[in-house]
């Protein structure tokens, strides 16, 4: 009993020295993005009592992984709205996962979207078209809210980009967007193109789109894609740019 | 000393080889090559991500459950089958014999993690081979930098040099759970009491963190509240620390300092806890 309580005793010091390693530990692993996951109420409603647990005991990606393929599942049976809520419970376990964010919004986005507007259940025109807009919002949160959570990806901010431009109509946004995307480290090329063709739609950003667009044409000759030169051309007539300072006009 | 702790080691090693505990890579093939074939109709992103979400989980599972059980099973089945008085009654000493088992255990965790970890690379190749030649074979008429991004989108969505690591922490998280077990072990009774021990600080260790923040912040509650929080942030070790496969799977990557700090944290405890196993053995009645 004596070597019992001693060992106990010995256990609390070992206690008190570890603490600053543990909490440090705790802190240089969070600064690097390690250990995000929120695991609280909100959370336990998401997952289930048993699902929490599994969280609790540091199951997060396989629960993540299961939940996620129920989400697949809700898809084969157009459960949309199922969906949405296992979305938000998969990427809560797995705020780090680009993957969960960027094909969450893109069934909210393109697949319940198209859904809602072609849902025969609901007479009403103007109501399946506010329907399919909630799902477009549904979409670009997901993806926001990834962007918070991963906000060195380049993928999500193109993903951003790409449904502004193709969902939103909103050039300026998804200018921007691109832009961003470019900026962070192993974008693809493509990325500072789209953000000088979207700012090239963006009133008031034409001057931007063309100062962008024509660094690529000027240091990237593999960049130079018909698309590009044929928007550069139009903004050099919209900004009324010099002849001199033209591209050449051999190019298409 | 060091023989005697090699013949234990290896003797511990082969009990418990012979206790077909190898049964279990069959059941991890299985969890591994069955998911990979139920979501072959996932796209090959989901897919690998799936593969690997499942992997390292059942990776983690099956160690942790073999460090516990494992550990927990040896002392008491000494005791009855009467090995132990056997071996004391020689010039061995406790802490030798302690050393012993708990190092047969840790070999029989490293080689249940290297098979598991190549069950799991292996069907992984496997598939990333079999996605690689669709591809090609879907691209067979694209432009060559075409075809190059999409094989590079498949490669990139496989391995990942992360995984190491992580495969590194989920072995050493294990060896310090069969410490843990191991100083349960020297004071309980059963291997019952010990597995049900073992399975409860498992749990607590994943709250520490939590805890010990609560703690430490400061926030008013009553002095039995904070005098419980503070009992299990300094008692238990903080196992949510040793998650970093979650993290890894989903793309984060593990900078060098951290991994080295989480690794020597795992065995600072392993050696603590093995370390208060040998005093209290030491005094114990047998």
């Amino acid at each position: 009993m004596i070597r019992q309580t001693i060992a106990l005793l010995l256990l609390g010091i070992f206690g008190i020295i570890k603490m600053p390693a543990e909490k440090s530990l705790d802190a240089a692993q969070r600064q690097a993005g390690l250990r995000g996951t929120a695991l609280d109420l909100d959370l336990r409603e998401m997952v289930g009592q048993r699902g929490f647990l599994a969280a609790l005991s540091g199951f997060r990606s396989p629960l993540a992984a299961l939940l996620w393929i129920e989400a697949h599942n809700a898809w084969e049976r157009t459960e949309w709205g199922r969906m949405a809520a296992l979305f938000d419970a998969v990427t809560t376990l797995q705020p780090r996962s680009l993957l969960y964010w960027d094909m969450a919004s893109w069934h909210m986005a393109w697949n319940a979207s198209a859904a809602a507007l072609q849902d025969r259940s609901q007479p009403s025109e103007a109501l399946r078209i506010r329907n399919q807009r909630q799902y477009f919002k549904l979409g670009r949160d997901y993806l926001e809210r990834g962007i918070k959570n991963n906000p060195e990806s380049s993928f999500l901010y193109r993903s951003l980009g790409v449904l502004l431009r193709d969902k939103f109509e909103d050039h300026c946004g998804a200018g921007e967007a691109f832009l961003k995307a470019s900026q962070l480290p192993g974008a693809p090329s493509y990325t500072g193109r789209f953000a000088g063709y979207e700012l090239a739609r963006c009133p008031g950003r034409e001057r931007m789109a063309y100062e962008l667009l024509r660094k690529l044409y000027e240091t990237e000759p593999d960049g130079r894609k018909p698309a590009l030169i044929i928007t550069l051309k139009e903004l050099e007539k919209r900004l009324d740019v010099p002849e001199s300072q033209r591209i050449s006009s051999d190019v298409y | 000393m060091s023989v005697q702790v090699g013949v234990i080691a290896r003797n511990t090693f082969t009990e418990l080889v012979r206790q077909r505990v190898f049964y279990i890579i069959l059941v991890f093939a299985l969890c591994a090559i069955g998911s990979s074939i139920f979501m072959a109709r996932l796209t090959f992103q989901e897919e690998f991500q799936m593969l690997k979400d499942v992997c390292l989980g059942a990776m983690s599972i099956f160690t942790s459950l073999l460090a516990i059980l494992a550990t927990a099973s040896f002392l008491p089945k000494d005791i009855e089958d009467r090995t132990l008085y056997n071996l004391l009654s020689k010039p061995v000493p406790r802490f030798v014999y302690l050393l012993g088992k708990l190092s047969g255990i840790i070999l029989l965790l490293l080689l249940f993690t290297l098979l598991m970890s190549a069950v799991f690379f292996l069907v992984l190749w496997l598939r990333e081979q079999s996605v690689l030649l669709q591809t090609r074979s879907d691209f067979r008429e694209a432009a060559p930098e075409e075809l190059g991004a999409a094989l590079k989108a498949v490669t990139d969505a496989t391995f990942n040099a992360n995984l190491f690591p992580g495969i590194l922490i989920i072995f050493v998280k294990s060896v310090l759970l069969a410490s843990l077990t191991l100083l349960i072990s020297t004071f309980a009774t059963s291997s019952l009491f010990t597995i049900m021990m073992a399975a409860a600080v498992y749990f607590i260790g994943h709250l520490q963190a939590t805890a010990r923040e609560y703690w430490l912040q400061g926030i008013e509650i009553k002095w039995w509240t904070r005098l419980l929080v503070a009992l299990v942030a300094l008692l238990f070790p903080d196992l949510q620390s040793f998650n970093l496969a979650d993290d890894v799977i989903a793309g984060a990557a593990i900078p060098a300092n951290i991994f080295l700090e989480t690794f020597a944290l795992g065995w600072v405890y392993t050696a603590v806890y093995f370390a208060l196993s040998a005093l209290v053995f030491a005094g114990r009645e047998l």
